[in-house]
């Protein structure tokens, strides 16, 4: 009788404990953003709203099943792609063509790519066997790599890195050979001089001021230097909520968005921070456990690389935010202040979700 | 397992989940390295390095600010302001959130006037500052001005519109050689300044009374300590130590006695110089011309600058201060008291004038004013008349060395000390200054015509009229002040300053003074007296001496007639006096530059002087503030 009814029309299936651990990072993400905007309520309030359309994507997504959701995944991928071309174009931006503006809405179609990225990657190697051979990695390479150089042109290296390696993870997670891994990695090291050519004079910049903050303390510098104080001035149990003076007088740069983890260490010390990156590694591990037990072999590398891929936003963003990566414009995922990144990363759980309640379909 | 990598291999999914377990596995524990090397990261930012980057975050946060203190007032001997603080509004930029300062400066400059001098001071100040402070552009903007730029603000980060008090002189050119004025800040003076005292000052006193009494006026700085955003903007005072306003002063200048003065002057430059020789104050001191001080407070343009340089009769110049004129005529009741005291004359010597006088074995004749003389004569008809013959015997009789002796008691030759720099020093010649200065010997001839104030002598005005004090009082000279009295930030009461004596003229006969004093008075009140003319009318007694300074040495046989020469070569018309004659409560020098004759044009001014004091002292206003 069950399975004659439509499973939206029932409770919405939903894994609890994801749910719990998302909705944990998302209420202590508003309460540093209330400190990191200087006590505007209204602000918090659109990030709510933002979350909230983000957690009802979710919802929706994951009551629709895998099989499904892979039957979509190469008209979302088109859809992408046809995108990001139309920002070569049309693109609007300051300096940038990140956006497209949809009259209702501005649009990140890189951000899209985030999702549909693995999701063809695991579409492509769902029917393959594992580990996948060559002509089979040679594919997938495509399929990442075509989005990410046009990512990398508008350009917006960050994105250009999450999309790439999210590609990466479920190639990775495919069983990928090592030996192919590290001759990856291998070549991406060689690269790096040829990199540095094709690079903007700011990302340049960026560079630089990672490897030495204080040769421009008052320009480039700045945010990082600013961010490190206000990191190391929290100490180990912070100066308290709504306390941070590096936040509320403002020296930290972009503190309600790509900096807001050094508002939050500043305010709430070591102990937060480790707080906050247990929580994290609970919801990275609770991705993993999802994908394990999935039904099949494309949920399977999608959620394990979905899970993989919010390591790197945390990994990437932390590390920035405490000088030890350089500056590149990753949000704090489900912290940062900004509605397109909350609502791609929910939307990924929303899809985690699905893969978690269909997995009783398999023996 | 392995071995089926290729497309006709089957799916085992079974062991396609063991595979993505390891590799699962592999990826959690690789995470949780990465994750404890972060946190090992901010454990040695946030425990290790904690107090570094606390102290880092506290100097952020806290900034400490000077403020600034209010400059003293000045007040004038009746309580009048003469050097105020008036609210005003200065453009300043904060080099620090400039990029192209030029470019901002042209930008503003619709806005604001911003002239080549301005933008010439801003770029010699601007190194003196530091980055996050304000350097000012323009002082004193118009109402017009600070309302157009408020408007305009959004536009010009880094600027800065700022209130401030300025300096303002409400007597204009009448007190510019007393007050001076004050000046933007420049390099000399900040090499002088205790620098952390003026950190917020803008404005030091560059001459004049301002710059004599820097240090009473200025004040103590003090500072506030201020929590500032990132842009600078103070959010929150922690801390505050209020600066201690600057002493205000009360000036023995009485602006009454000195508008007298100064528009009994007239068009003519020249000087009058008013002592009371009860206590030393100095009542007035005019020079004239003068110019504007309000004008050098906010920095002259260049172009005002030249014109006040071009501007006939130097207004530039302090007369009263540094002008050296030949004392002439007014000098004699000082030689003559020197000739009573040394004994070489007394009351009852007589001397016949017949026009001409000869020293013995010399042809030259040495002239009196009259044509024919005045016969027989003593010292007080003689100093009635202005009778050379008598001081030429006596200058002979008495000589150099000893004139010499005498005169520099009264101060003639030396600086008087009086309270405000650049005083001039005049000249009283000697054997030892010639020998020194031109390397000649003294000649004869050369005492004669000092014995008449001719000659190398020369006396600023300030010099005669402290002397003439000095003789009226009965030798207590003093150094003048201009300092009547100062009223610290915490005294409830002005207190009062008072001039030191520099020297007590010893007194050998009471009735040698008496008799000068008889002379001068008989100057004035006398049927011959040289300025019998000034008495008239007079609700008091005065005493004086007129004289004549030459600028234009007649050549033998040639007869002085003021209408046929230049202005510029007429003599120096010079009249001192004291009054009232019984108990003297002021003395005066006037100096009118090539006015003429000293009776005719010198002693009405000193009449008027005299008249817009004594008439308050005499109805019974105290000298006090």
């Amino acid at each position: 009788m069950k399975r004659l009814l439509p499973s939206w029309l029932g409770l919405p299936r939903l894994d609890p404990v994801l749910l719990a651990l998302l909705l944990l990072i998302i209420g202590f993400g508003l309460m540093v953003l209330y400190s990191a905007s200087g006590q505007d309520i209204d602000m918090v309030y659109r990030q709510a709203i933002r979350l909230g359309v983000g957690l009802f994507a979710m919802l929706v997504i994951s009551q629709v099943p895998p099989h499904i959701l892979r039957i979509w995944t190469p008209w979302l991928y088109g859809i992408g792609i046809i995108m990001l071309l139309a920002t070569w174009f049309l693109g609007v931006g300051r300096g940038t063509q990140r956006w497209l503006d949809l009259g209702v809405v501005r649009f990140q179609p890189s951000e899209l790519m985030k999702l549909a990225v693995p999701m063809m990657v695991a579409w492509y190697l769902h029917p393959k066997v594992l580990p996948p051979a060559w002509k089979a990695v040679g594919y997938s390479l495509g399929i990442l790599l075509i989005p990410t150089l046009l990512i990398a042109r508008q350009p917006d290296l960050g994105t250009a890195l999450l999309v790439a390696s999210s590609g990466m993870f479920t190639l990775y997670l495919a069983g990928l050979r090592w030996r192919v891994l590290f001759g990856f990695a291998g070549v991406a090291v060689a690269a790096a001089p040829v990199l540095w050519l094709v690079m903007k004079e700011y990302q340049r910049d960026r560079v630089r001021t990672f490897l030495n903050p204080e040769v421009d303390p008052l320009g480039h510098g700045w945010n990082i230097i600013q961010s490190k104080i206000a990191v190391g001035s929290g100490g180990v149990t912070g100066k308290g909520w709504l306390n941070g003076t590096q936040s509320n007088l403002e020296f930290i740069p972009e503190r309600h968005t790509d900096f807001i983890l050094a508002v939050l260490s500043e305010e709430f010390g070591l102990l937060g921070v480790m707080l906050l990156m247990l929580m994290y590694l609970l919801l990275i591990a609770r991705g993993l456990h999802i994908a394990s037990i999935a039904r099949d072999t494309g949920s399977r590398l999608l959620a394990g690389s979905l899970s993989l891929t919010l390591f790197v936003y945390v990994l990437v963003n932390s590390g920035m935010v405490s000088g030890v990566l350089p500056v590149v414009g990753v949000p704090l995922p489900l912290i940062s202040y900004g509605g397109t990144s909350a609502v791609t990363l929910l939307a990924g759980f929303g899809m985690m979700m699905s893969i978690f309640s269909h997995r009783k379909f398999i023996k | 397992m392995i071995a089926f990598r290729n497309e006709h291999a089957i799916k085992d999914p079974r062991d396609e989940r063991k595979l993505f377990d390891r590799r699962a596995t592999t990826a959690l524990i690789i995470m949780v390295v990465c994750i404890l090397a972060l946190l090992s990261r901010y454990f040695w930012l946030q425990v290790l390095s904690h107090e570094s980057f606390a102290t880092r975050s506290e100097s952020n946060r806290v900034s400490i600010r000077p403020v600034a203190p209010n400059r003293g007032l000045i007040y004038d001997r009746r309580g009048r302001v003469i050097a105020e603080n008036l609210p005003a509004y200065r453009l300043e930029i904060i080099l620090e959130k400039v990029q192209d300062v030029t470019a901002l400066l042209d930008e503003l400059s619709e806005l604001i006037e911003i002239g080549e001098d301005d933008r010439l001071n801003f770029n010699k100040s601007r190194r003196h500052y530091r980055v996050f402070d304000g350097v000012p552009v323009r002082f004193n903007l118009s109402e017009q001005e600070v309302a157009r730029f408020a408007v305009n603000r959004h536009r010009f980060a880094g600027v800065d519109v700022v209130p401030y008090l300025s300096r303002y002189y409400p007597y204009r050119e009448l007190l510019t050689h007393v007050l001076g004025y004050v000046g933007r800040l420049d390099d000399a003076d900040i090499a002088r300044v205790d620098a952390g005292n003026y950190r917020g000052t803008r404005m030091i006193g560059k001459i004049g009374i301002e710059q004599f009494q820097e240090t009473r006026l200025h004040g103590t700085s003090g500072f506030e300590k201020v929590e500032t955003n990132a842009r600078g903007r103070v959010v929150n005072v922690l801390e505050r130590k209020d600066a201690v306003a600057g002493t205000d002063l009360v000036l023995s200048i009485d602006v009454a006695v000195q508008q007298a003065a100064w528009d009994a002057l007239g068009e003519r430059p020249g000087s009058v110089v008013a002592i009371d020789p009860r206590d030393g104050s100095v009542i007035a001191l005019v020079s004239k011309p003068a110019y504007d001080p309000n004008m050098f407070v906010h920095g002259i343009s260049q172009q005002a600058y030249n014109e006040i340089l071009n501007t006939p009769g130097r207004p530039l110049f302090n007369r009263a201060l540094r002008g050296g004129y030949e004392p002439g005529s007014t000098l004699k009741p000082f030689v003559g008291l020197a000739g009573l005291e040394a004994g070489v004359v007394n009351a009852e010597t007589r001397v016949f004038s017949s026009g001409k006088f000869y020293i013995e074995g010399y042809s030259r004749p040495y002239h009196d004013w009259k044509d024919g003389g005045h016969g027989w004569v003593t010292l007080p008809s003689a100093l009635e008349q202005s009778v050379n013959t008598y001081f030429y015997q006596l200058a002979m009789d008495l000589g150099i060395d000893r004139m010499h002796a005498y005169l520099a008691q009264f101060g003639f030759g030396a600086v008087t000390g009086i309270d405000v720099q650049g005083e001039g020093k005049g000249l009283l010649p000697s054997r030892e200054w010639k020998r020194a200065a031109r390397e000649e010997p003294w000649y004869p001839g050369e005492t004669i015509i000092a014995g008449i104030g001719q000659g190398f002598n020369v006396v600023t005005p300030l010099q005669l009229a402290n002397a003439v004090a000095t003789l009226a009082n009965g030798g207590k000279r003093y150094q003048p002040r201009l300092l009547y009295a100062a009223k610290r930030a915490d005294d409830e009461r002005a207190q009062r300053v008072r001039a030191p004596v520099a020297l007590q003229v010893p007194i050998k006969n009471p009735q040698d003074w008496q008799l000068v004093l008889d002379g001068m008075d008989r100057v004035v009140n006398g049927t011959r007296g040289t300025a019998r003319a000034i008495a008239l009318d007079s609700r008091y007694r005065i005493a004086g001496k007129t004289g004549t300074a030459q600028v234009f040495k007649l050549a033998k046989g040639e007869t002085y007639k003021a209408s046929e020469i230049a202005e510029q070569l007429r003599d120096h018309a010079l009249f001192i006096a004291f009054a009232p004659f019984e108990n003297p409560r002021i003395a005066i020098a006037v100096i009118v530059e090539h006015g003429g004759g000293g009776s005719k044009v010198a002693a009405p001014i000193a009449r008027q002087t005299l008249d817009a004091w004594l008439d308050q002292e005499m109805t019974g206003q105290g000298s006090g503030p």
